[in-house]
């Protein structure tokens, strides 16, 4: 298998990362590279094997739905860039 | 006392012959004087070192003390400590001052113990030789010219050095042992879900977990006492009665069955690393244990399926990172996405983005099942590949890296090679496993060399006790590199 470069772009708007004009190339060649090692699992028989999600088949344990933090609020937003009244300032989506 | 081990350190403070603010003090001076040098600290802090050590030496006049109080440690930038920077060793969190404690911070400060700084790391814990760091790359203290080892590189260099008599780490294919063993540390990945991952910064939530790295078996377990334990903030915490992990450290081991894959010993592992190991194993033979040959069939596979596996749970765990609430926004974008595009860009490091983009390709439609699905059903038949092994062997050893530490550089622009150097421990995290490294000797050099110790399920407290008794019979644990 090997990426193309509209491929490499497409992954890149899904992640959400901008690429550098000339950066798909050489992002191409290295995950293509990584790609040759993941190959090596292809040829497995898997048939009949369960996929093992989770280190040792870990049930989710599920908790009361009652609110057992203190109200934080404010030590929260202050580490983020940009807030206002309590609330997360971001780019106008709806015009 | 900077050669002392903690029970040493524990005396001392107790008997009042050394202070904790005198003790921290030592420290904090040996990390001003080398650290410029080494780089294994991110953040150090020494008026709050020093109010924590003034608390708990009041704590330890009220006769008050434990096990561990008034001993400095340092803690991997990995864990969220209140009131520090907590970086993860990206630009991304480079303006991140945590407003709360990690669960392992938490049962740290409640046991006494004193905060020396934070550890540089590969970033977002993405690299087996500290190179990743946005902070800058940390220095093997044995060789200046050599890497320390990763993710939890700055944690071993610190301690290798002496600037901590002890460290956290965590460890998702192998960084925790890794770097033990390059820098010549004991160190312990425990069982999965034996320590808190609460305020851990997720990586491949599967696989993490943190764990105790130092100079020897018996601290790694004075350690694990205070980091183990039930927490309910973290859903995949175990529920277990608390252990003490000290508990089995003077038992003999007569009769412990030592199984050797036959994988571990194969092409690939170096000469000089081979001859230490099975030195190690004939120092095992000679305390009592018998040897018997083991095979772990798909290890080999154990790299191709963690390079799926962990890319996909870290392009899900990653994603929180969008310059909205914390971390790094670009300073200018057009719109909303715009602005997430750029803040990831200008925020993560080159190995950082590679796994997002390998992570969200295996995720993505069409290749899921191929990829995804399938690194799963290998994860099984190396997890199936352990159970077989352990019903003829108590314990599984082998070498921790099939060489000793490489140079800084030679391996930075070849992800693959970077990768291949967790090639023996990576299959221990896929199954969940506890493992740990022991230093046994030194290889090309002068490099240290480490024995990689594997354990059933929560057999930690007779890992510890099998590498105790070791290092009551050798001296590699002792040494110290020159600075």
């Amino acid at each position: 298998m090997s990426l193309s470069l509209d491929q490499v772009r497409r992954i890149a708007v899904l992640a959400r990362i901008e690429l550098a004009p000339g950066e798909a190339e050489q992002t191409r060649d290295q995950l293509n590279g990584i790609f040759s090692l993941i190959e090596d699992m292809q040829a497995v028989n898997t048939a009949g094997v369960e996929p093992m999600a989770h280190a040792r088949d870990l049930a989710q344990r599920l908790r009361a739905d009652r609110v057992t933090e203190a109200d934080r609020h404010a030590d929260f937003q202050k580490v983020a860039p940009e807030t206002e009244a309590g609330l997360y300032l971001v780019p106008k989506v709806i015009e | 006392m900077i050669d002392a081990g903690l029970r040493e350190l524990a005396a001392a403070l107790a008997g009042k012959r050394i202070s904790s603010v005198e003790l921290v003090t030592q420290f904090l001076d040996r990390i001003a004087g080398r650290n410029p040098q080494l780089n294994a600290f991110i953040t150090v802090d020494p008026e709050k070192t020093l109010a924590m050590a003034r608390s708990a030496d009041a704590r330890l006049a009220r006769g008050e003390g434990g096990p561990l109080t008034g001993i400095p440690l340092a803690h991997k930038d990995i864990f969220c400590a209140e009131g520090w920077l907590t970086t993860c060793g990206s630009k991304m969190l480079s303006n991140f001052v945590s407003p709360y404690d990690a669960t392992v911070i938490e049962r740290f400060k409640a046991a006494g113990t004193v905060t020396l700084g934070k550890t540089n790391m590969d970033e977002f814990a993405m690299g087996s030789s500290n190179e990743t760091s946005f902070y800058g790359p940390v220095k093997n203290p044995w060789d200046m010219a050599a890497v320390p080892g990763g993710s939890s590189g700055g944690s071993a260099a610190a301690v290798a050095a002496r600037l901590t008599p002890a460290a956290t780490g965590t460890d998702t294919g192998g960084s925790i042992r890794q770097p033990a063993a390059l820098c010549g540390l004991t160190g312990l990945k425990p069982t999965y879900g034996v320590v808190s991952r609460w305020g851990m910064i997720a990586f491949a939530s599967s696989l993490d977990q943190g764990g105790p790295m130092a100079k020897s078996a018996e601290d790694c377990a004075l350690l694990l006492n205070v980091m183990a334990g039930f927490d309910a903030r973290d859903s995949t915490s175990l529920e277990r009665p608390a252990e003490d992990y000290a508990r089995d450290l003077e038992e003999p081991l007569a009769g412990l069955r030592i199984g050797l894959p036959k994988e571990f010993f194969a092409e690939g592992l170096s000469a000089d690393v081979a001859q230490a190991v099975e030195a190690a194993i004939a120092e095992y033979r000679r305390l009592g244990a018998v040897t018997v040959e083991v095979s772990l069939p798909n290890m080999k596979l154990s790299v191709p399926a963690y390079y799926v596996i962990a890319p996909a749970e870290a392009s899900s765990n990653l994603s929180r990172f969008d310059g909205v609430r914390y971390g790094h926004r670009a300073p200018q974008y057009d719109d909303l996405i715009d602005m997430y595009c750029r803040s990831r860009a200008q925020g993560f490091g080159a190995e950082v983005k590679r796994r997002i983009l390998i992570g969200t390709y295996v995720l993505s439609h069409g290749y899921y099942d191929a990829y995804y699905l399938q690194a799963q059903r290998i994860r099984r038949l190396i997890a199936a590949d352990f159970s077989q092994a352990f019903k003829s062997c108590d314990l599984i050893m082998g070498p921790t890296s099939p060489t000793v530490a490489f140079d800084l550089g030679a391996r930075a622009a070849d992800p693959v090679q970077m990768y291949l150097s967790d090639i023996y421990t990576i299959a221990v995290n896929l199954a969940g496993l506890p493992g740990m490294s022991i230093p046994c000797g030194f290889g090309a050099g002068k490099r240290p060399v480490g024995l990689q110790i594997v354990g059933n399920y929560f057999e930690e407290a007779r890992m510890l006790n099998v590498a105790h008794q070791y290092q009551r019979a050798t001296d590699w644990h002792v040494r110290a590199p020159e600075l």
